[in-house]
């Protein structure tokens, strides 16, 4: 089960800011003049049809690549200043799951707490047991289903410290009831002051959320929905 | 500073462990070949004991160069390598004890192997040591200057062959001052010369591999 115990530590404030991003590949343009601000508490999720560069703009935000044109702030400065910083505050879930196939759920949960210096090594069973995995601990990976593989992934979120999360398409292979337990744990971190990058084709029931929608380039300009409140560019 | 080598170094001993039947891979291949030479060329002792340094030393070679394929392929397809890469740690570190992992579960034993098949290519008792020494230090020289042409292949399809071609020049060096080393002292020479070249080697690519493979590693992943 997805709902944490509450949780009531806040985050201090934080802020990021995409200024004027774009990024090209093998020539095309695969988007540009991309600008969002993103404070405490907010959630963006970014969509738009597949291959318009929803997994690179993740990507670029997570420092893993860098965009050919604009900026990332973290707290005001140039991201590339307050690396260190930045990804002592950032979890990132990508499309694959990076889990290893031959380590059960508890020793891949356990293995990225000691790469990601989070002390406590206790709870991880019960960590597990609320993600929905209870009885499944010590079974390899590679014995797991799509969906129970994206929960063992998902257990990060209860353990991690960091405030800033950019997740990649969470929602795949997950039931209905992971779901809505997934959002309430979105709501949870984003009421403790935590910010929420996600890209998912799914309608969200969570209110307040942000929308980024990215187009094909050449179907036009890409624009920034113009409902969003904290739109900086409008291409 | 530490937390990433030791996590890192302890996971992969733990999945080389799980995955047994990958490591003895290149172990079995060299077994198998060096078996294979008496057979094809001769069995007198003499004639196969003047080739038997080269023998070993190529055959080692190849053996860790089929190896040297996966180190990071797996981490690469099920995306723990792409968590890696944005840790706020030092990358390097992780890389070398990667490399690390490499040698123990395929240098080490091809080493400790190579005595045995020293014995059925009659290899004079004089190059025993030598065959050790050098192949304990030659094999981690593979290991190093295999994870840089690993690394740039990582993201290719089919990066097998050009991994060959990219790490085969560089492993000149080792491979010659490897089988010299084993050959002087058949002949009853000091091997102190090949040794110490080895030992520089070895210092050199220590010093260089972990930053060319992490630094590889982040262009692959660009991609």
């Amino acid at each position: 089960m997805l709902t944490t115990e509450p949780n009531t530590d806040l985050f201090s404030p934080n802020s990021l800011d995409l200024r004027a991003l774009a990024f090209e590949r093998d020539d095309r343009m695969l988007f540009s003049n991309v600008g969002v601000s993103l404070k405490s508490g907010d959630i963006l999720q970014v969509e738009g049809p597949n291959g318009c560069g929803k997994t690179t703009l993740l990507r670029i935000i997570t420092t893993a690549l860098s965009p050919s044109a604009g900026q990332l702030l973290w707290q005001g400065q140039n991201i590339s200043q307050v690396r260190q910083t930045f990804l002592h505050n950032l979890l990132f879930l990508g499309h694959l799951p990076g889990l290893k196939q031959a380590l059960s759920p508890e020793e891949n949960l356990i293995w990225w707490r000691r790469l990601n210096q989070s002390q406590a090594e206790c709870c991880n069973n019960e960590v597990l047991a609320r993600i929905g995995l209870r009885g499944y601990e010590d079974v390899p990976c590679f014995n797991l289903s799509a969906g129970q593989q994206r929960r063992a992934a998902l257990a990060r979120l209860l353990v991690t410290k960091a405030s800033l999360w950019v997740l990649d398409e969470p929602f795949t292979a997950i039931d209905k009831q992971g779901v809505s337990e997934l959002e309430s744990l979105l709501t949870e971190h984003s009421a403790r002051g935590g910010i929420i990058i996600l890209s998912t084709h799914q309608d969200l029931g969570i209110p307040g959320i942000e929308r980024l929608s990215l187009r094909h380039e050449s179907l036009g300009q890409k624009a920034l929905d113009q409902n969003s409140p904290f739109v900086v560019d409008v291409a | 500073m530490e937390l990433g080598f030791s996590a890192i170094f302890r996971r992969d001993l733990l999945l080389a462990f799980r995955h047994r039947a990958e490591i003895a891979n290149p172990v079995i291949f060299f077994l198998i070949v060096v078996t294979l030479v008496p057979l094809g060329l001769t069995p007198e002792a003499s004639r196969l004991a003047e080739i038997a340094p080269g023998i070993l030393w190529v055959m080692a070679l190849l053996a860790s160069l089929l190896s040297v394929e996966g180190m990071f392929q797996s981490d690469y397809r099920d995306g723990t390598l792409e968590q890696m890469i944005i840790l706020p740690q030092p990358l390097y570190l992780m890389v070398l004890a990667k490399i690390l992992v490499h040698w123990l579960v395929t240098g080490l034993p091809l080493t400790l192997l190579a005595p045995v098949l020293g014995m059925m290519l009659s290899l004079p008792e004089a190059g025993y040591l030598p065959l050790v020494f050098s192949l304990l230090m030659g094999t981690a020289v593979l290991s190093l200057v295999g994870a840089i042409g690993a690394a740039l292949t990582v993201a290719l399809k089919k990066g097998g062959l050009l991994l060959s071609l990219i790490v085969m020049p560089l492993y000149m060096p080792a491979l010659i001052f490897g089988a010299s080393t084993v050959q002087r002292a058949v002949d009853g020479f000091s091997v102190d010369g090949p040794l110490a070249v080895l030992g520089a080697l070895l210092a050199f690519s220590l010093l260089v591999s972990p930053f060319a493979t992490a630094g590889a590693l982040r262009v692959s992943m660009h991609g």
